[in-house]
């Protein structure tokens, strides 16, 4: 089945993993995104998190609803924490089953990726010297100007 | 009429605020709005010409039309993942 969700409190592979998987699956693919300790050679200590839940969620589910479609797989899930977190704490776990590899690795990719231009989430990091910032993101598509839409950009 | 701008992120610790509601005549766009709040002066002309919104919880355009009790989302460039 596809699941998405925004979580506040530590994500569990297991739990991720339970929502994929059946008989005709031969593939798994869970992918992790963790904190880093560090952002152009800045030591970072930790990283917060930020969501508009009420749009976030049916976003996450509908890069999630794709991904499957891309492949033909209905076993995507996709968890994204907000709040405060650690060094190596875990902010997204995406698993995806498919019958063969490629499409899974493939589904995978898609989702993170998606993620990335479109969710609606921020993160701000901690540096070891107390400092904090935004980290720069990225203009979801289909949002903003319109001198950005194609009538108008020829 | 009353729209409801929200803030997220950096826009918010800019503005020092998460919500507001916003009166604007009949027929007002997205970009209508965006100006009305940054003639308001600063802080709030701080904010990009051209920000990314959400209404009502989907990404729009500036040339769309908003209607009373819409919930316009200013929407800082994402960082997801």
């Amino acid at each position: 089945m596809i699941h998405a969700a925004i979580v506040h409190d530590p994500i569990r592979n297991q739990d991720v993993l339970a929502h994929v998987g059946a008989d005709e699956d031969g593939a798994t693919v869970l992918f992790l995104g963790t904190v880093r300790d560090h952002a152009d050679g800045r030591p970072v200590t930790g990283m917060t998190y930020e969501a508009y839940e009420e749009m976030a969620t049916p976003v996450l589910h509908e890069i999630a609803s794709e991904a499957g479609q891309r492949v033909g797989s209905d076993r995507v899930a996709v968890v994204h924490r907000v709040g405060d977190l650690a060094i190596g704490d875990v902010s997204v776990a995406i698993a995806v089953s498919s019958p063969h590899r490629a499409d899974a690795y493939d589904a995978s990719r898609y989702v993170i990726e998606e993620i990335k231009k479109r969710l609606p989430v921020w993160k701000k990091e901690h540096y070891a010297d107390g400092a904090q910032e935004w980290v720069e993101g990225t203009v979801p598509p289909g949002a903003g100007a319109a001198s950005l839409t194609p009538k108008d950009a020829r | 009429m009353s729209v409801q701008a929200l803030f997220f992120a950096a826009y918010r610790d800019l503005l020092g605020t998460k919500a507001l509601d916003v009166d604007l005549p009949e027929g007002a766009t997205v970009g209508d709005l965006v100006a009305a709040l940054r003639g308001r002066g600063a802080p709030f002309d701080a904010l990009p010409v051209e920000p990314a919104v959400a209404v009502n919880r989907a990404y729009a355009l500036h040339s769309e039309l908003l209607q009373a009790g819409d919930e316009v989302a200013f929407i800082p460039p994402v960082a997801g993942g």
